[in-house]
């Protein structure tokens, strides 16, 4: 089954994200990635929600049924531009250090704080770069990963 | 908790929010499809002191529910109305809900259109009208269900194509075209794709639809002969013998024939519900209250208390089963201190009946969990425990006495313990999941099963 993107823009209030997820999930649809962020208008937030459902029309159409639900836009793949950010903490030794970090900023990571055994990276890119990265670091040692939802814009918006 | 069961609801954070909420509250539960909204209020907010604020706008931006119909549509529904010879005008709830009947009414009789009314539209066309076909569905009788099935178009406004409607959807009305009108758009293609789909409010579709038709004539005569000599050859029936137990149908029957006006009927869930919804001639609309697709055993009596308050004028009857009433039978409390004068019949078949017909046909008569007994509790003396007067009826001669004598009674709730046949079992009848093609009419079909 294919992914689809839903980008919902929602009234900023409290338990909009916990009726979203639910109306969702209640009928037993996963959700792969979901982030809610704060948009250009104020007391709006968007949601991005990545899922494979195949009855899309009726879950937009119950999502639409919530109060706080302004608006849903299923993005087109071929229009969309996503982007996902992940954190890692990779462990490091004198004989490591080198190639991790190299390794690291060939990828286009930055990192952000390194001490006398760990490195911590930020990586921002299409889920297939974090992955990528992900295995890349792995033999190294990954102490802890976080990876922020998946946030999507659609080209001819 | 609440989420799956309400509409929307609210927690307030803050004393001086509450005015504002229950503004917004009361309009979002009354407008557009309606629905419960609950208002939680934490013990310490219900201790604050706060300065009445004064509600403002309401800014719902989310929440904009289409009442108008699309013109376009209502070309498109017409143009399809004008070419059909089989048309069924298949309504629920929402005419109710939008208080449409009177729209509805004009439609189908100017233009010759039989009407289904489902469970929850019951009362929303008036039964003994010719053009009434009265319930289909699982329950429902034969020409309702059949002149579906046989409909070249269905006129849905207002339903939801509910599976006690519809049994399994691939039979369902397979030589229709559907036109499917309602105001929340989540259930427009749902269950059946719509060929015209209309989001808006009952009545704005219907005086729409008048409209667009105009001058039409539709040929619909043989049509309605059709269905006609299908209501003699397959009528709603039961069998009450003179010494036999009592059966509900003939008791509502009696019951109905003794009271002049217009009651309010408010049932639970089971067998009786079927037999009231069948059997009872319901001619206005908001005089049938049952829970529906919820099923909830245990309304009839909360809810009767609840049209009695509203309607104090009115005949509020509960008419409710044995295994329902014992869910919520300490409201009578409630009726006796709060002097609500409610008239509750008790069908007392000693059975969760319906649970036991599924028993009986789909599980060998293997009864689980099912039977109650006729004797305990002793509804008579629950009644009088509880400041209601009690009366029982076990035969056929008592009935009209005794309904006369609860009739009479209106400074108390009264309560008839109505001792019926345990055997009996609700007809015509399509099997969950099962075709509306194949009705099982009575006990003898079974035996074809
Ligand atoms: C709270 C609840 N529990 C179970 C059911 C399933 N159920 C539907 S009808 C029924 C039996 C109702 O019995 P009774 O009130 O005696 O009505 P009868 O069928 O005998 O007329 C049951 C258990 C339900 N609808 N609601
Ligand atoms: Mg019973």
């Amino acid at each position: 089954m294919s992914e689809r993107i839903l980008s919902v823009l929602v009234e900023d209030k409290p338990g909009v994200l916990a009726r979203v997820a639910s109306t969702i999930s209640r009928r037993g649809f996963n959700i792969n990635s979901l982030s809610v962020g704060p948009t250009h208008i104020e007391g709006r937030s968007k949601m991005t929600i990545v899922t494979e459902l195949d009855a899309v029309e009726q879950v937009k159409k119950q999502l639409n049924k919530l109060v706080n639900v302004i608006k849903i836009v299923e993005l087109d793949p071929d229009m969309t531009i996503e982007t996902e950010v992940l954190l890692l903490k990779v462990s490091i030794n004198k004989d490591s250090q080198t190639s991790v970090i190299e390794k690291a900023s060939l990828s286009g990571a930055n990192s952000v704080d390194v001490g006398q055994d760990y490195a911590v990276f930020e990586l921002t890119g299409s889920s297939k770069e974090l992955n990528k990265f992900e295995d890349l670091m792995k033999p190294f040692g990954i102490i802890e990963m976080v990876r922020g939802g998946r946030i999507a814009i659609q080209t001819n918006l | 908790m609440y989420m799956a069961a309400t509409k929307h609801n609210y927690l307030i954070t803050n004393a001086s929010e509450i005015p504002q909420v229950l503004k917004e509250a009361k309009y979002i539960a009354t407008s557009g499809r309606p629905g419960p909204v609950l208002i939680d209020i934490p013990k310490d907010i219900l201790n604050q002191k706060s300065d009445w604020v004064e509600p403002g706008q309401l800014d719902l931006p989310g929440y904009k529910p289409t009442l108008e119909p699309n013109p376009k549509m209502i070309q498109q529904a017409a143009n399809l109305i004008k070419n059909s010879n089989k048309p069924i005008l298949y309504v629920g709830g929402g005419i109710i809900h939008s208080k449409a009947n009177q729209e509805l009414f004009d439609l189908a009789t100017k233009f010759n259109i039989p009407v289904v009314t489902t469970l929850m539209g019951r009362g929303a066309f008036p039964d003994g009208h010719e053009l009434c076909l009265e319930m289909p569905g699982m329950h429902g009788n034969y020409t309702a269900t059949t002149s579906i099935q046989k409909s070249d178009l269905l006129i849905a406004i207002g339903v939801r194509f509910d599976d006690r409607v519809t049994a399994n959807p691939s039979f369902f009305a397979q030589n229709a075209k559907v036109i499917h009108a309602d105001i929340d758009p989540a259930e427009i293609g749902k269950v059946r794709e719509a060929q015209v789909p209309i989001v808006g409010d009952a009545k704005s579709v219907i005086l729409g639809l008048i409209n667009a038709l105009g001058d039409t004539k539709l040929n619909t005569e043989n049509w309605i002969n059709e269905l006609n000599s299908m209501k003699t050859e397959f009528p709603l029936s039961y069998n009450q013998n003179e010494n036999g137990p009592l059966k509900v149908p003939f008791v509502l029957e009696e019951l109905q024939s003794l009271t002049e006006e217009e009651a309010i009927v408010v049932s639970g869930v089971g067998q009786h519900q079927m037999w009231i919804s069948q059997h009872w001639n319901f001619t206005e609309p908001n005089t049938w209250l049952n829970s529906g697709g919820l099923g909830t055993m245990g309304y009839s009596l909360p809810a009767a208390i609840g049209a009695k308050t509203a309607y104090p004028e009115k005949l509020v009857l509960a008419l409710d089963g044995d295994g329902c009433f014992q869910m919520t039978c300490q409201e009578l409390i409630t009726a006796s201190t709060e002097n609500i004068p409610v008239k509750i019949v008790v069908f007392n078949n000693g059975n969760h009946g319906m649970v036991r017909q599924w028993q009986k046909i789909f599980y060998n008569s293997k009864f689980s969990a099912s039977e109650l007994g006729h004797v305990v509790p002793d509804y008579v003396k629950l009644a009088e425990s509880m400041g209601a007067v009690g009366l029982r009826m076990t035969k056929k001669t008592e009935v009209k006495n005794v309904f006369s004598e609860m009739l009479k009674i209106n400074d108390r709730p009264v309560l008839i313990d109505c001792v019926v046949d345990p055997e009996d079992m609700v007809f015509p009848m399509v099997p969950a999941g099962g075709s509306n093609d194949q009705i099982i009419l009575n006990e003898e079909d079974l035996k074809n099963l």
